[in-house]
């Protein structure tokens, strides 16, 4: 069994959607405790990449990946794998911000009640603590009870990371993340990131590319479903080795 | 000025959509005309809680009928909610595409099934193997509530399935998102999502059962009394007034719209509840 230094190893893989092929022989590596941002026009197969990494992708029944992802070195396609401890380890955040219908205390203690946490001290000061490593819990502290589709849209999506944290998971992929937030929101969001890094590795489909450039370690520019390259974030910006990478980061396409 | 006059489509379309709410408010004004005046003589606490209902002795109590009402569309619901909010369930989350094509035609097609024809088949069948297998006339109460949740499954299924169906595909995915399986998804999330659009579903059913006359006509055996136990005949409002409009005249003919009345009443608070519940999910 090797274990690799990469947290996430993309090897290889092709993914169809029936008839369709969305990325083509995509090789990646991602290190641990980085902000590793994918990025690349509309349709390049990120939002693919993203969900076939937790195995979120099996929803679509016609999907089919071929090649392999390894999380730590196992193949997360391997049979014994329990789709739902994956899924618990690799946290996503979506670019729609859809709490659950409940309140926000229990929108981020259900995934550790799922996991048999019945304390209720435990749960409390999991819920507080995710909740201040999103940045949300100056905001929501005195109303924990409240439903949490009263929150603003930049709270919600904060409260959605949260809810992710709050399952202690290793890698968080974020798709989109900020795509309807105001700049506060968007900045808020960034600053946490940036923080959370410290304990887990961070895979981001930025809504453009300043935040790739902001946030980002390393950077993967993808077009059609291929890589096309993929480095640190300045050398991304600053010396692209693609004409194709120049061209997007420069805003001449996507 | 201008507005009053509006343009020719508008005009005519504005006159069809009164029409259909003057049919009601007619309707209603005619039942209430019609009956008022009887419960007004008889009085009405003991129009509805009368035991005796006997018009050719001036005696008009309807509340073994409201009990058969009652229970009949309880038996019915009983019945067919369960399996028509699984249906629903089992449709948006787990069938495949092909069955679920096969399925949701069959059920509206259910809904397309005249309701003598529901009455005639329980008749044959329902009716004879209740009283085979579990004794009495087996004109029931059972056997209405076994018509009456088939008939009420394509309310309840395509109600529950459409507010299903309109949750945000991110609910789902967010929940399978945090490791839960698709069963607690649909448990813990789904299913409370749309929460009201399914209690809408069921009372709509519900109004429908309560409604509903010629299929029970032919299986509850009609016999006003208030009954002891699932397998004792009853009549229900609606069987009461479709058995004896034919035959009825002045007085008692007034007592079967009052009847009317109370139907009305029943279903108009099972409506409103409905679009409440509806409404509240939308703020």
């Amino acid at each position: 069994m090797a274990v690799s230094e990469n947290k996430i190893t993309v090897k290889d893989l092709d993914f169809h959607y029936g008839e369709k092929q969305v990325l083509h022989a995509l090789n990646l590596n991602i290190p641990p405790n980085k902000i590793f941002s994918v990025i690349g026009p509309a349709n390049s197969g990120i939002t693919t990449l993203l969900r076939a990494i937790n195995r979120l992708s099996e929803l679509s029944p016609d999907a089919r990946a071929r090649g392999d992802i390894l999380l730590d070195g196992q193949s997360v396609y391997a049979p014994q794998v329990d789709v739902s401890e994956l899924r618990r380890k690799v946290g996503m955040v979506f670019d729609v911000p859809a709490p659950l219908p409940m309140s926000i205390f229990d929108n981020i203690a259900y995934g550790p009640r799922l996991a048999k946490v019945r304390n209720k001290s435990v749960l409390a000061e999991t819920v507080e603590g995710a909740l201040r490593a999103a940045a949300l819990w100056d905001e929501v502290k005195d109303r924990l009870r409240a439903p949490a589709s009263s929150l603003s849209g930049g709270q919600q999506q904060r409260l959605c990371i949260a809810r992710v944290l709050a399952l202690k998971p290793e890698v968080i992929l974020l798709d989109r993340p900020c795509s309807g937030l105001d700049p506060v929101s968007t900045a808020k969001i960034e600053d946490s990131l940036t923080e959370l890094k410290e304990r887990l590795t961070i895979v981001v489909s930025p809504h453009n590319i300043q935040q790739a450039g902001r946030v980002s370690d390393r950077v993967a520019f993808m077009l059609s479903g291929r890589l096309v390259e993929e480095g640190a974030n300045a050398e991304i910006f600053s010396n692209p080795k693609d004409q194709r990478t120049s061209d997007y980061i420069t805003g001449r396409f996507g | 000025m201008r507005k009053l006059k509006g343009d020719l489509p508008e005009r005519l379309f504005f006159a069809l959509a009164l029409s259909s709410i003057s049919a009601l408010a007619l309707i209603t004004a005619f039942i209430f005309i019609k009956g008022a005046p009887l419960i007004a003589k008889v009085g009405l606490f003991d129009f509805i809680f009368g035991m005796d209902w006997a018009p050719g002795q001036g005696k008009y109590g309807v509340f073994p009928m409201i009990i058969g009402s009652v229970s009949v569309t309880a038996g019915a619901a009983v019945i067919g909610v369960p399996a028509g909010i699984c249906c629903s369930v089992f449709l948006t989350e787990f069938a495949p595409v092909k069955m679920r094509n096969i399925f949701r035609p069959a059920i509206q097609l259910l809904a397309g099934i005249p309701s003598v024809v529901y009455g005639f088949w329980g008749l044959l069948f329902v009716v004879p193997a209740i009283r085979a297998y579990l004794g009495g006339p087996g004109l029931s109460i059972l056997a209405g509530s076994v018509i009456l949740a088939i008939m009420i499954l394509p309310t309840v299924i395509s109600i529950s399935e459409v507010s299903l169906l309109a949750l945000p595909r991110q609910y789902k995915e967010g929940a399978l998102a945090l490791g839960m399986t698709h069963w607690q998804a649909i448990r813990s999330v789904q299913l409370p999502a749309a929460k009201s659009g399914i209690v809408a579903a069921v009372i709509l059913g519900i109004g429908r059962a309560v409604g509903e006359t010629m299929a029970v006509i032919m299986v509850l055996g009609n016999s006003v009394a208030v009954p002891s136990s699932l397998l004792d005949p009853v009549r229900t409002l609606t069987t009461n007034i479709g058995i004896e409009m034919g035959y009825a005249s002045e007085e008692h003919r007034q007592a079967l719209f009052a009847t009317g009345i109370v139907l009305f009443v029943i279903i108009m608070a099972l409506n409103i509840s409905a679009q409440y519940v509806v409404r509240r999910k939308t703020k």
